[in-house]
């Protein structure tokens, strides 16, 4: 494989592959443990031409982001627990008015402030359901530098595709680790679909024939629309409860189902004889990838899969994988999020266990293969 | 009203939501004569507005126009004069929304000295959600979250917005419209963080609850207690104490607009300078 090799953080990693991406537009707040995510950008966006700014919050962020997509910006922000849950009425904003925003949640233990500095898998909830009301939203995890460098880049392919807000869920562990990793030579950038139309009939909320996605007019292009967090007609202008409201909603939210298979991203590693698989994702899933290589070697029939995006939940693919599995182990640092969809996806099929750790540790693929041997035993 | 200013107008927006008698048109009608005394370029202007009454005037400009989430407003207007330094960025906002949820937002644009225009229809009172008191409703008085009489001390924006750093404050009623215009025109001139703080009635909500009349009642009272900062100096103390100051309050000189000095950061970094 060619490519610039580099020794780099998870939050380099991020910065770097959002400015491969054409990322034009940061606003941040500093929050423990992204940090490094704000200081690589304030750095390197500016030589550029792009730009960086440090709001007076994590509200004024993630509202500067959106304001910035509207302009036809590619724009990102990056926090953690509690700067994420500061986001969340904006994030709702972004759904509902359909701008492309990426934001970051480098994940460290809570409720509150919680264990700051200590990694923490507590936020696959928030990422889901932390803003009012149903809404689209689609959730990237990755396990290690490389897969931060390529997530950082699709959540702004998937963004500006599909015109809907994309987290990106660090973990302090990914965040901070370094690793060798190899810049790739290509990668496939995606934009915004424009207009076509002249301004005077343009519908900013009307998608073209054959598609469930409206094309997005750039603010200062001549355009002149209205965008608004009140549910809206086709033309932008607010509308009351109806079937206008309830079709709108549904767009938005099916523009995510509709496309569930073609977000999937899972890997797969001795499943097909596997009797139990050890199903995970984040930094949990490095752990949880050693352990079933160290049980196979020592002959148990156990199978490793992960998956790299969070939502939409890849139910149908785990059906498939977990085929042949009487048990399906799923570790993660938290009291037990994920397994709840995996429980959900797997129901009647077979059986389906959490392994928690919540003491602002990582899970070791010792504990885990500890576990397992209970199980099977 | 010319035809000009009509397009400046959605006709399919209209009529408004504002109450009979609501100083809100009034201001808006000043916004828009003032956009056209300066000559704003229409395809160039971007008008961003929070969550209230006057919140909803960007629905009935044909401009883009951006209507946010509560107290945001200048937030979302920082992210687009940022990324696009070349559109002229006006907000519409609120007492509620510019005072007190989005107060710091309020005042770290006026600290950046960001080139936008901001109006605030201050009108003493939450009228969206029919009636309760704000952070600049005079103390005493009655809402519906204060039926004992409010005990906080209200706001003054225009010395908030003047200590915090922005380049130029101004303010006037609904009773003052040729002056509310001309000091709005002069705000859009300012190459800064400009304030025009537009006192508005609300009849229906401050007015009726605090026995303030009718409306033409409460522009008289306007038009009674308001005194021209221009006039300060020739009048007796006494003339003066209570009294609500309207014209051009403050114009700093030689502050460097955020865009600016960020184009310049850019203009270093690319050449590797650095302190």
């Amino acid at each position: 494989m060619s490519g610039e090799v580099r020794f780099m953080q998870g939050n380099e990693a991020c910065a770097e592959a959002a400015i491969r991406a054409g990322l034009s537009f940061f606003a941040g707040y500093p929050i423990t443990p992204s940090t490094e995510i704000a200081e690589s950008l304030a750095d390197r966006l500016p030589r550029v031409g792009g730009t960086f700014i440090q709001m007076e919050d994590e509200i004024a962020s993630m509202a500067a982001v959106i304001g910035a997509s509207l302009t036809g910006a590619k724009a990102m922000t990056a926090t953690s627990g509690p700067g994420f849950s500061l986001k969340q009425e904006n994030i709702g904003y972004a759904a509902l008015a359909e701008v492309p925003c990426v934001v970051v949640n480098v994940q460290r233990m809570g409720p509150s402030t919680g264990l700051p500095t200590s990694p923490a898998q507590g936020d696959v909830m928030q990422a889901r359901w932390g803003t009012h009301g149903d809404h689209p939203i689609v959730v990237l995890s990755p396990s290690s530098v490389r897969e931060t460098y390529d997530l950082t880049i699709w959540a702004f392919n998937i963004s500006e595709r599909l015109r809907v807000p994309v987290i990106l869920l660090l973990d302090e562990i990914v965040a901070h680790m370094r690793e060798k990793i190899i810049i790739p030579e290509e990668v496939s950038i995606e934009v915004r679909p424009s207009p076509t139309t002249p301004p005077g009939e343009y519908l900013p909320y009307a998608p073209l024939p054959g598609s469930d996605i409206p094309p997005m007019a750039a603010f200062g292009d001549g355009y002149r629309y209205h965008v608004t967090g009140l549910f809206h007609s086709e033309s932008g202008m607010p509308i009351g409860k109806g079937e206008k409201a309830e079709h709108l909603l549904r767009r938005i939210c099916q523009k995510v189902e509709r496309r569930r298979a073609e977000l999937v991203r899972t890997q797969v590693e001795n499943c097909e004889d596997a009797e139990l698989i050890i199903f995970s994702y984040g930094a949990t899933a490095r752990s949880a990838l050693r352990a079933s290589r160290n049980l196979r070697g020592r002959g148990y029939r156990v199978g490793f899969a992960k998956t790299s995006v969070i939502w939409p939940f890849p139910a149908e693919a785990l059906r498939e994988i977990a085929a042949g599995a009487h048990t399906v182990l799923v570790p993660e640092m938290n009291l037990g999020q994920l397994v709840l969809e995996v429980e959900r996806a797997l129901l009647c099929q077979c059986q389906v266990l959490s392994y928690s750790r919540v003491d602002g540790e990582m899970i070791t693929p010792d504990e885990i293969e500890r576990r397992v041997l209970e199980v099977l035993s | 009203m010319s035809e000009h200013i009509r397009g400046y107008l959605r006709d399919r927006a209209l009529p408004h939501i504002w109450c009979a008698g609501c100083g809100h048109g009034t201001v808006l009608g000043c916004l828009l004569r003032a956009i056209q005394k300066a000559g704003l370029d229409q395809d160039k202007t971007v008008i961003v507005s929070g969550i209230g009454c006057s919140s909803r005037a960007t629905g009935y400009m044909n401009f883009d126009t951006l209507h946010t989430t509560h107290g945001r407003a200048l937030a979302f207007a920082t992210g687009i004069k940022l990324a696009r330094p070349e559109l002229k960025v006006i907000v519409i906002t609120g007492d509620g929304d510019a005072a007190a949820i989005g107060g710091n937002h309020l005042i770290h644009a006026a600290r950046r000295n960001i080139g936008i225009t901001t109006i605030c229809f201050n009108n003493y009172v939450y009228g969206m959600t029919s009636g309760q008191y704000s952070p600049s409703t005079p103390t005493g008085s009655l809402a519906t979250t204060s039926p004992f009489g409010s005990i906080d001390i209200p706001f003054d924006l225009s010395r908030l917005v003047q200590a915090a750093g922005g380049a130029y404050v101004a303010r006037a009623t609904t009773y003052h419209v040729t002056m509310l215009t001309n000091l709005i025109t002069e705000a859009l001139r300012v190459d800064g963080f400009s304030f025009v703080e537009a006192l508005s009635q609300c009849p229906t909500y401050f007015g009726r609850r605090n026995k303030r009349g009718t409306a033409v009642d409460m522009l008289n009272w306007f038009r009674d207690n308001s005194v021209n900062k221009k006039a300060l100096s020739k009048l007796p103390p006494e003339q003066v104490e209570g009294k609500i100051i309207v014209g051009e309050l403050y114009r700093a000189t030689e502050l460097k607009e955020y865009t600016k000095a960020y184009r310049e950061l850019v203009e270093r970094a690319k050449g590797g300078v650095r302190p």
